[in-house]
């Protein structure tokens, strides 16, 4: 146990850190999607008319025969889930207190964020 | 002696949604709350967004009916909501980075770039609405 005296204004000092994990994270997944939409954005202004084909080698260019289009995609997709879970999960800290109910909301918003990264990405590697 | 001195000013603590009516948010809180908002929305919406992306990509017939789908007014006018969504999040993300870079954090440009984002998310999303509904 920590003894009593250590806490307070010259207390020592613990701490995972956690919470700045979180702040970098958020951060840094934020950038990637705004870039990837940038990306999107002028792929889909240079395209030739929105035909389908144009509309699917967005996500499905390759260099040097790698799948690069649907790596991005993907990237930015694990981005997002893991973004909206920082930003989620900090709703339910606010605004819902009892113990049970957020965790119950927390295991949700898991289970949602995960299928809809599963989801896209059997999508997108079909093709 | 000062006005403040005489009559205090109002204090809002442990605000009740009947406080809420009478309580003027800043421009700048305005803003968080809505990124917030926004945030919520899309994360609610992402698998539907996915499915219509699902539908549209597969194959050109599923292209085709998708095109149609998003031919409906109604579809348009969600989708011009969420494209709000998107934009505002997207604006105020970069405000918020901008800031933590302890760029622009005085009350009055701070207040400046909190209007900025409001009107720059809107008339983006003008835009992309005129866009939608075919005017341009």
């Amino acid at each position: 146990m920590t003894p009593i005296e250590k806490i307070g204004p010259k207390r020592l000092v613990v701490g995972a850190h956690y919470g700045t994990f979180g702040f970098i994270v958020q951060r840094v997944t934020a950038i990637i999607m705004a870039v990837y939409t940038l990306v999107l954005l002028a792929g889909i202004l240079t395209m030739s008319g929105f035909t389908y084909q144009g509309w699917k080698s967005l996500f499905t260019f390759t260099v040097l025969m790698m799948p690069v289009g649907q790596i991005l995609a993907t990237l930015a997709m694990i981005s997002l889930a893991w973004h909206a879970w920082i930003g989620i999960r900090d709703i339910w800290m606010d605004y819902v207190k009892p113990v049970g109910v957020r965790l119950f909301l927390m295991v949700l918003t898991i289970l949602w964020l995960v299928g809809s990264v599963v989801y896209f990405i059997h999508i997108l590697w079909r093709a | 002696m000062s006005d403040s001195a005489t009559k205090p000013r109002p204090q809002f603590r442990n605000i009740s949604p009947i406080d809420l009516m009478n309580y003027r948010l800043p421009v700048a809180g305005k803003v968080s709350i809505l990124h917030r908002v926004s945030g919520a929305l899309l994360f609610l919406c992402l698998p539907f967004l996915i499915a219509m992306f699902a539908m549209s990509f597969v194959s050109e017939a599923g292209f085709t009916s998708m095109s149609a789908v998003l031919g409906h007014p109604v579809v348009k006018l969600i989708l011009l909501v969420l494209i709000w969504g998107y934009l505002h999040h997207f604006c105020a993300g970069i405000r918020y980075l901008v800031l933590d870079l302890h760029i622009g954090m005085d009350k009055e440009s701070a207040a400046k770039s909190a209007s900025m984002v409001l009107g720059v998310s809107l008339a983006l999303t003008a835009v992309f609405g005129l866009k939608l509904f075919g005017v341009w």
